[in-house]
């Protein structure tokens, strides 16, 4: 048992990867099996993860089911995996949501042993970036994530699919080698790839002098060049967020990619930019985030903002939700960096940033959930047969979709955070913290909550209300498959709205710690 | 002391009907009765516990009465309110954050007590009605879900004890309200005033959010009251009083205003009222228990439940802190600018609508200048005889089928007697006629603490004003609706009294409009006792004091004012019908159909909020899309140029470079080919040469 334990999260890398594998090779002929495998390992994977959380201790210090082996010598590298409880939290998000994607998937018409391994392919990414703590590997699984999202997206996508496909990978490619090339900067000053040591520099503040000792460029400063390299790394996260000057692939390539993958990439993917920024910087940069912190909380409250108003007028259901995602993101950028500005070690302080930061995690489930509910129900709104996604292609739909309105309302209320709903916890933690340590931004934040209100209400309203037009007659409510894929996640939505603390109690004494190393 | 069962047990009150709610939706639109069934039995269940912990709580005030009675508590009279007051709380702690535990907890006292009490039975006795008036919707079933979740919320908002768990049913209020207003959804009107009443009252809930956060990080308490720790409680509110915030407040002073944002969008209170005739679009059960006994009253309950921090100024003079202050201007101008209003509505559903408005107002500025219990006991009774007026105009329309124009009714005294009597007695009530009805009392306990407010006398004299006006629109309605013939184009052959289970809510309802002046008069103030915690004895006296007596008479005569001059101007008019223009139209035209269109505030706000907000949204979507194209241009005309850059100097660098070799080596090869010609024994020479090379090199190499 003991073996088992001390490779379980190797296994659970590799579970995925063995199953895209095994789906790859099956008979290209039987196209109804690529699914149902797929779904298989992808299941297999989420008990997995399950195990994982049934044996994970809350409240121990450090992390658990801790791998480390020496893997190459010249540079250090070590093979190094353990979960806490921060991204145990976003495993469980990856171990539901890419199932979810997969079982609500059709079979497409060309290649579907490929697009079903790919889809694993991408699980296998997720798992290995939630659970590396070494940046070598860590940034393999990384941009090995970004390779089966940029074919889904380039090979069953919409009808721009191909410049869409092009300007992601380029977007994405750009931020991963600003931060590959600042990492290297730190390997050099530091000597070394591990998450835990560079944040033990970070902590005593030693990051900037070894920078400029170890590394020249331009005759820079010390404090510009450690600088820098956190802009390096923050672009890298950034973008995958993305935050708001940064996002112009998202609302194209959440639209043209097919609805499935767009669950993918907003349930999960978006999420690996905010665990970036709480694996990396936050631990590693805090004096950089403090030199910076007026532009940083200035671009988290622009993409709060800025994300909610551009939705509000969207008329492709898929963007104005594309556009949503960027706002509900930017609470998370909010909260971190709000959690970082304040320096004091009172009990206080560290309550309210711990407070920030549970509520930046709780968001990216939460987020994670809703709005992968939403885009099911626009799929299932695209799947019908008809007026296509088109906000105002539908109306009255109530009458004879009563379920459906049902769920979605209850996704759509989830969404503009109504309280004993999984979103609101969340948020209201973000701003609680954000009031107290910045003020200032959380006031002017307040907006985008409004925004999203109206253009959620609006779509529902559009879509279930007013009289039904006759070719709306037939539009058939959910049937029972459709009910059972969406039910574990509007149940998680109330679940986690009345008792979050299933998920706080995980995340809390590690808020906790990480807010205890910040303090300088 | 150990908590009473009913304490511990309190969350029983809502849960019953929010756990009817979910069993209802689970349930089918089929079982009608079983729905109904379920619903009225469970809130009935909850009524049964409200009245046991009101009895617990009334019951112990003779007690705590013993134990501070000396002359000194008055010299400080928070020290007496605290020590007097029966309160006792069960918490527990829901999630911990940091250091610290977000708890949760419920907590009963008088103020919940007589809320819970009120809530579920006007809401029980609506229950019953809407039974019979909702009989023919195919939405019966969830109707009665909404209905539920509803009376849950409401009941979930006065007992809580943690202000997070207040502020979670405080939306969850707003949600149902949102639902039952857009009930018929295939009404377009329904439906935008359903949104309209979710977003206005969403904007004020902002500054109740933020109020709430500031409020209790700075006690570091999410609970009301927590045996001296709670942010309401002594401690944690001195500390508020420190540094000043903005403008010369103190943080205290921020906060109460912040928090006075969400009473007021809720509470319908100017500039905020706007929502509030619109939600008259929902079934009329739903208008007179949400948008008029119940949920609109939140706002009210919300202030006197925090009043201690509104209260707190550094003067410590009660009734005239700054934000005490607004809350009195607010009200006062709301109290007189919707009575105005309602003088020119046409619509039976808004005229109340307005009055609610008005009398919230009152209610207000009740609160504001110090009358905790007079605002208080405004609500009671209010929700009371409004409830009624609501329901008797629901059984008016159900009655003249469907029609709400109350230029198009007349005559129903004869055709409605019932609804005609309780309908009397309502009016009567809210207009405040003289002695026999609460809304009598009330209303003169509100005027009285007014005009003892140190601050101003304007406030009172609005509230005069308003007295006056309610009489006449009221009275005005009465004659329209009740006076005359029956001007219905479809005759009145078919206009029929409303079944009995329409008609004994009613007159429950009745009883009590007139019955619960025995708690509120000056000679056996009960109500303001029980509120305070200061239990008043039964003194003939007072009544006859010049001050009280003054107020009434005065305030009487114009009441009898303004029913006389409605009579003068409607009772004797021949002709009330629609095609008649309305007899004080034809005196005062602009003014009438200034106020008819409600001062032009919903135009206003459409071209200074509504509008600019979606230009807004347009802006930044065109900014998206020209942004993204432009950009998404760039990124490929710079990856072009990479390829084509890269595409010249494969071409004319690398490829001839590449090229030559390949083609020297081709000719090499070719040359060198001639060597391969297939002969194996000149490939067994060549291996001979070879080991004897390699022989060579191995001995000689090892010799040197």
């Amino acid at each position: 048992m003991t073996d088992i334990s001390q490779l379980a999260l190797s296994i659970l890398t590799a579970v995925p990867l063995f199953g895209a594998v095994m789906v790859m090779v099956l008979n290209p002929g039987c196209r109804h099996y690529s699914k149902r495998w797929s779904l298989g390992f992808s299941l297999v994977a989420t008990f997995g993860a399950l195990l994982i959380c049934y044996g994970f201790e809350p409240g121990k210090e450090g992390f658990q089911f801790e791998e480390e082996y020496l893997w190459l010598k010249n540079p250090v590298v070590y093979y190094h995996l353990g979960v806490d409880g921060i991204s145990i939290v976003f495993l469980l998000l990856t171990a539901l949501i890419i199932p979810f994607s997969i079982a609500l998937s059709k079979s497409p018409d060309s290649n579907p042993n490929l697009y079903f391994s790919l889809l694993l392919l991408l699980q296998c990414g997720l798992t290995g970036t939630f659970t590396a703590l070494n940046f070598f590997h860590w940034f393999l699984f990384w941009e090995a994530s970004l390779i089966p999202a940029f074919f889904l997206v380039r090979l069953w996508g919409g009808r721009q699919r191909a410049a869409t496909a092009g300007t992601f990978f380029v977007f994405t490619m750009v931020g991963s080698i600003a931060m590959l090339v600042s990492f290297l900067a730190l390997y050099f000053a530091l000597g070394t790839f591990e998450f835990n040591e560079l944040a033990e520099f970070g902590r005593q503040g030693l990051l900037t002098e070894a920078i400029s000792q170890h590394v020249e460029i331009a005759g820079l400063s010390a404090n510009k060049l450690s600088v820098l390299v956190f802009s390096g790394v923050f672009l890298g996260v950034a973008v995958k967020i993305p935050l708001v000057p940064f996002h112009s692939w998202l609302p194209d390539t959440y639209t043209q990619a097919p609805t499935p993958v767009t669950i993918v990439l907003t349930g999960v993917m978006s999420k690996m930019g905010v665990y970036g920024m709480i694996r990396l910087l936050l631990p590693i940069f805090p004096g950089q985030i403090r030199i910076l912190q007026d532009v940083l909380l200035g671009l988290a409250v622009l993409t709060i903002v800025y994300g909610a108003f551009a939705a509000l007028q969207q008329t492709d259901l898929k963007k104005m939700l594309a556009y949503s995602s960027i706002n509900h993101l930017g609470y998370c950028a909010l909260g971190i960096f709000a959690s970082v500005t304040v320096v004091g070690t009172e009990v206080h302080w560290i309550t309210e940033k711990a407070s920030a930061l549970n509520g930046v995690v709780l968001q990216c489930f939460s987020h994670g959930i809703t709005a992968s509910a939403l885009f099911f129900m626009v799929w299932i709104l695209e799947s019908r047969k008809g007026a296509g996604r088109k906000l105002g292609g539908f109306s009255g739909l109530r009458s004879k979709a009563p379920v459906f309105c049902g769920l979605c309302g209850v996704a759509a209320f989830a969404s503009l955070g109504l309280p004993g709903l999984s979103s609101f916890v969340g948020e209201f933690l973000i701003f609680k913290g954000a009031f107290s340590l910045a003020p200032t931004a959380a006031l002017l934040s307040i907006p985008g909550l409004l925004v999203t209100a109206v253009f959620l209400l609006r779509f529902f309203q559009i879509t279930f209300c007013g009289p039904c037009p006759a070719e709306s007659n037939h539009f058939a409510d959910l049937n029972s498959k459709e009910i059972l894929t969406a039910v574990p996640l509007m149940a998680l939505i109330v679940i986690l709205g009345v008792f979050p603390d299933i998920l706080i109690r995980l995340i809390n004494p590690k808020a906790i710690e990480i807010i205890a190393h910040l303090a300088p | 002391m150990e908590p009473f069962f009913i304490v511990k047990n309190l969350w029983l009150i809502p849960g019953l009907p929010i756990g009817a709610a979910l069993v209802i939706t689970f349930m089918g639109s089929k079982r009608k009765s079983a729905a109904y069934g379920l619903s009225v039995a469970c809130l009935a269940l909850s009524a049964v516990l409200s009245f046991w912990a009101f009895s617990v709580v009334s019951g112990h005030e003779g007690i705590s009465q013993n134990v501070d009675g000396s002359a000194e508590i008055h010299e400080d009279e928070a020290e007496a309110d605290a020590g007097n007051v029966f309160r006792q709380t069960h918490n527990f702690t829901w999630i911990s954050i940091g250091f610290e535990k977000i708890e949760f907890g419920w907590v009963l006292d008088p103020l919940t007590a007589v809320m819970i009490a009120m809530v579920s039975f006007v809401a029980l006795l609506i229950f019953i009605y809407s039974g019979e008036y909702m009989k023919q919707d195919p939405r019966f079933t969830r109707f009665f879900a909404f209905l539920s979740l509803f009376t849950g919320s409401m009941l979930g908002v006065v007992i809580s004890n943690s202000f997070l768990l207040f502020f979670i049913f405080w939306e969850l209020v707003g949600l149902s309200s949102f639902l039952l207003i857009g009930f018929w959804y295939h009404k377009p009107s329904a439906v935008a005033a359903s949104q309209k009443a979710f977003l206005v009252t969403r904007i004020g809930d902002f500054g109740l959010l933020i109020g709430m956060i500031l409020l209790t990080s700075s006690a570091g308490n999410f609970l009301f009251y927590d045996e001296g720790k709670g942010c309401l409680e002594t401690q944690a509110l001195l500390d508020l009083l420190g540094p000043a915030a903005i403008g010369g407040l103190t943080i205290a002073g921020l906060i109460s205003l912040l928090v006075f944002f969400g009473a007021m969008s809720k509470s319908g209170q100017v500039p905020f009222h706007v929502w509030l005739p619109d939600a008259m679009e929902g079934p009329t059960p739903v208008s007179a228990l949400i948008h008029a006994a119940t949920m609109v009253a939140a706002g009210v309950f919300l202030v006197a439940r925090l009043f201690p921090l509104f209260d707190l100024d550094p003067t410590f003079v009660s009734g005239v802190s700054p934000s005490l202050s607004v809350v009195t201007w607010v009200g006062a101008i709301t109290a007189f600018y919707a009575a105005c209003v309602a003088v020119a509505q046409t619509d039976i559903k808004r005229i109340l609508a307005y009055s609610t408005v008005s009398q919230l107002g009152y209610m207000m500025m009740a609160l504001g200048v110090g009358g905790v219990a007079a605002g208080m006991f405004h609500l009671i009774t209010h929700a009371f005889f409004k409830a009624l007026l609501f329901l008797g105009a629901g059984s008016v329309i159900h009655g003249s089928h469907d029609e709400q124009d109350i230029r198009k009714m007349g005559g129903l005294r004869t055709l409605m007697p019932k609804t005609f009597q309780v309908y009397a007695i309502g009016m009567l009530a809210l207009t405040g006629f003289p002695f026999l009805f609460s809304g009598f009392w009330s209303k003169e306990e509100i005027l009285t603490t007014a005009l003892h407010w140190p601050a101003s006398k304007i406030p009172f004299l609005l509230g005069l004003c308003g007295a006056f006006l309610t009489a006449f629109y009221m009275s005005r309605q009465m004659i329209y609706v009740f006076h005359g013939k029956n001007r219905q184009q479809s005759g009145s052959g078919s206009i029929h009294e409303s079944p009995g289970s329409m008609v004994i809510p009613m007159a429950v309802l009745a009883a009590f409009a007139v019955g619960l002046s025995v708690i509120g008069t000056p000679i056996w103030p009960w109500f303001e006792g029980f509120i305070t915690g200061h239990p008043v004895p039964f003194r003939i006296g007072e009544l006859f004091h010049l001050s009280h007596l003054a107020l009434m008479v005065g305030s009487t005569a114009l009441v009898f004012g303004g029913y006389f001059l409605a009579w003068k101007i409607y009772g004797s008019a021949q002709s009330l019908g629609e095609n008649h223009p309305d007899r004080l139209s034809s005196y005062q035209p602009w003014l009438f159909g200034f106020l008819n269109r409600q001062c032009h505030v919903d135009e206003l706000y459409q071209k200074i909020f509504v509008k600019p907000f979606f230009e807004i949204g347009q802006f930044c979507r065109t900014v998206e899309e020209k942004w993204n194209h432009s950009l998404t241009s760039i990124v490929s005309a710079v990856t072009l140029m990479i390829s084509w850059c890269c595409r010249w100097v494969d071409d004319w660098l690398i490829n001839p470079g590449f090229d030559y070799i390949c083609d020297r080596s081709r000719r090499v090869a070719g040359r060198l080919s001639v060597l391969q010609n297939g002969q194996i024994q000149n490939y067994l020479r060549v291996g001979g040469l070879a080991i004897a090379f390699l022989m060579v090199i191995y001995v000689l190499g090892g010799m040197i």
